[in-house]
């Protein structure tokens, strides 16, 4: 009779399969937490500041304070997950210690290394990580990475960026399986990734992990979009708790996320929810304001 | 096979739906995604997925699918849950969250994520008697186990005993994920045995 096996390569992106057509969750506080999980959220990113205070606040963003993610961790039945920044390999062996269900290596904090990611192999937990395009995606699929999410601009309300990013991601996969076996030596060299990881995006048409976007999504319809360019869930961050009325949105946009199609239960979930996100247009951010640059 | 002239229903309001028609996909039998009542009408059998069973739970009152689920179950509906879907069987569940409910269909109770957080989330092989060819592979992923089986009839157990398979009737819950692993027994088992049973 077979040992039981952690932290396999199945069940890591396993858990990002079992997230699909879901929602998560940027909270702040357990209460947030609870408000998520009964509003109907798949999982949980529990931060200390959302990217939208990150981003007013300013000065160096790192991990969470572990109390708090032990707070959240006793509060809510649904999965857990928590940023480390950019290439700090010791906030991601605390997060694991503490018991996360995924580590987010994200951009939306201060990087920790400017070149090179976590060796994300090592760990039982499984990371999520950003990417603007298919090569960043594929590099961070190489060192590890069980899921990938666009990044768009977070803190902004602005989803344009996670619009640019998904289309982009998508439109290269598409152009990849167009491509014939000879061709794709040099896609790999231009991608910077391997070939062997080349060849089986472009056999199957889609990422070997699940695909969610993040980044500026701040209204149920601004989610059935990003369902609708083919992503497999959304992040919602600084979108739900910095409205006028979060319970609500939360919900719409947990609805809007699973009948992503059927524009009369948008139109629905979008009545009367109040204020959205105040939102900063992506184009009046000065360059070194944003975050989607972070990581390579 | 015997799965050729089926139609399977998944129940598609979120979670892993997709890997579960890639594996009937591999058995040549048609599916269909099952999110309103109308998409339950001519199926021969129906799968719930992994997934968050308190989002799926949700979602299916919401989009008012619950009370027609539970109507085709008790009918007699041949069904598969895996995890979540297991879950959503249960006539009772420890550590739901506040007002959680389920669909019904095996008396049982069942724990949430009874192994703890994804770092104890494993992969093994373990024995199903009821399936030929030797030990199936298992990927156990924030797992449930059953606690109390009452009156339904076990059907896969970890070596240390503990309960991780059910059924009763045409009704089967399993803790573990047979859609991820590179084998398709299970589900070839379930559509010979208990849809294609259902229909002799």
């Amino acid at each position: 009779m077979a040992d039981k096996t952690v932290g396999t390569p199945l069940v890591k992106s396993g858990l990002a399969e079992m997230l699909k057509g879901g929602v998560i969750m940027d909270v702040v506080t357990a209460d947030q937490a609870k408000i998520a999980e009964d509003a109907g959220a798949v999982a949980v990113m529990a931060l200390e500041r959302v990217p939208a205070d990150i981003r007013s606040q300013g000065g160096v963003a790192r991990m969470s304070d572990p109390d708090l993610i032990d707070q959240i961790i006793a509060s809510v039945s649904i999965p857990v997950m928590a940023k480390a920044r950019i290439g700090h390999f010791v906030e991601a062996q605390v997060l694991q210690s503490l018991g996360v269900d995924y580590i987010d290596e994200s951009e939306v904090l201060s990087p920790a290394d400017y070149v090179n990611h976590i060796d994300k192999w090592p760990f039982t937990v499984p990371f999520v990580c950003g990417a603007t395009n298919l090569g960043e995606a594929l590099r961070r699929i190489t060192e590890g990475a069980s899921m990938i999410r666009s990044k768009g601009e977070a803190g902004t309300g602005d989803v344009s960026e996670a619009t640019k990013h998904i289309r982009t991601i998508r439109g290269e996969i598409a152009a990849l399986s167009a491509k014939s076996e000879d061709e794709l030596y040099v896609a790999a060299k231009e991608l910077q990734a391997p070939l062997e990881l080349v060849r089986q995006v472009a056999r199957d048409k889609k990422l070997p992990v699940v695909l969610f976007v993040a980044g500026g999504v701040a209204t149920p319809a601004d989610a059935a979009m990003m369902m609708q360019l083919g992503a497999d869930g959304v992040f919602v961050g600084s979108g739900i708790f910095k409205s006028g009325n979060p319970v609500e949105r939360a919900k719409a946009i947990v609805k809007a996320t699973t009948a992503f199609t059927d524009a009369t239960v948008i139109a629905d979930v979008s009545r009367g929810l109040g204020e959205a996100m105040v939102g900063i247009n992506v184009s009046d951010l000065p360059a070194p304001h944003r975050l989607a640059e972070r990581g390579w | 096979m015997a799965g050729s002239h089926l139609t399977i229903g998944v129940l598609a309001l979120q979670g892993d739906v997709r890997e579960h028609e890639l594996v009937l996909d591999g058995l040549g039998v048609s599916h269909r995604h099952v999110r309103i009542p109308t998409d339950l009408v001519g199926i021969d059998g129906l799968i719930i997925p992994g997934g968050e069973s308190s989002v799926i739970d949700k979602l299916s009152r919401i989009f008012d699918v619950r009370d027609p689920l539970i109507s085709a179950i008790a009918g007699g509906l041949p069904v598969l849950g895996t995890c979540a879907g297991l879950i959503l069987l249960a006539s009772t569940v420890i550590g739901a969250i506040d007002g959680q409910q389920t669909f019904g269909g095996l008396d049982i109770e069942v724990e949430r994520n009874a192994f703890g957080g994804q770092v104890e989330s494993f992969e093994t092989s373990i024995d199903m008697p009821v399936i030929a060819g030797g030990p199936v592979m298992a990927a156990f992923i924030r797992a449930p186990l059953i606690r109390d089986v009452r009156g339904c009839s076990v059907i896969a157990t970890l070596p240390n005993g503990e309960i991780v398979g059910v059924r009763s009737g045409n009704c089967v819950g399993i803790a573990f994920h047979p859609e991820l692993v590179a084998e398709s027994r299970v589900h070839e088992w379930w559509l010979d045995a208990v849809v294609a049973g259902a229909q002799r």
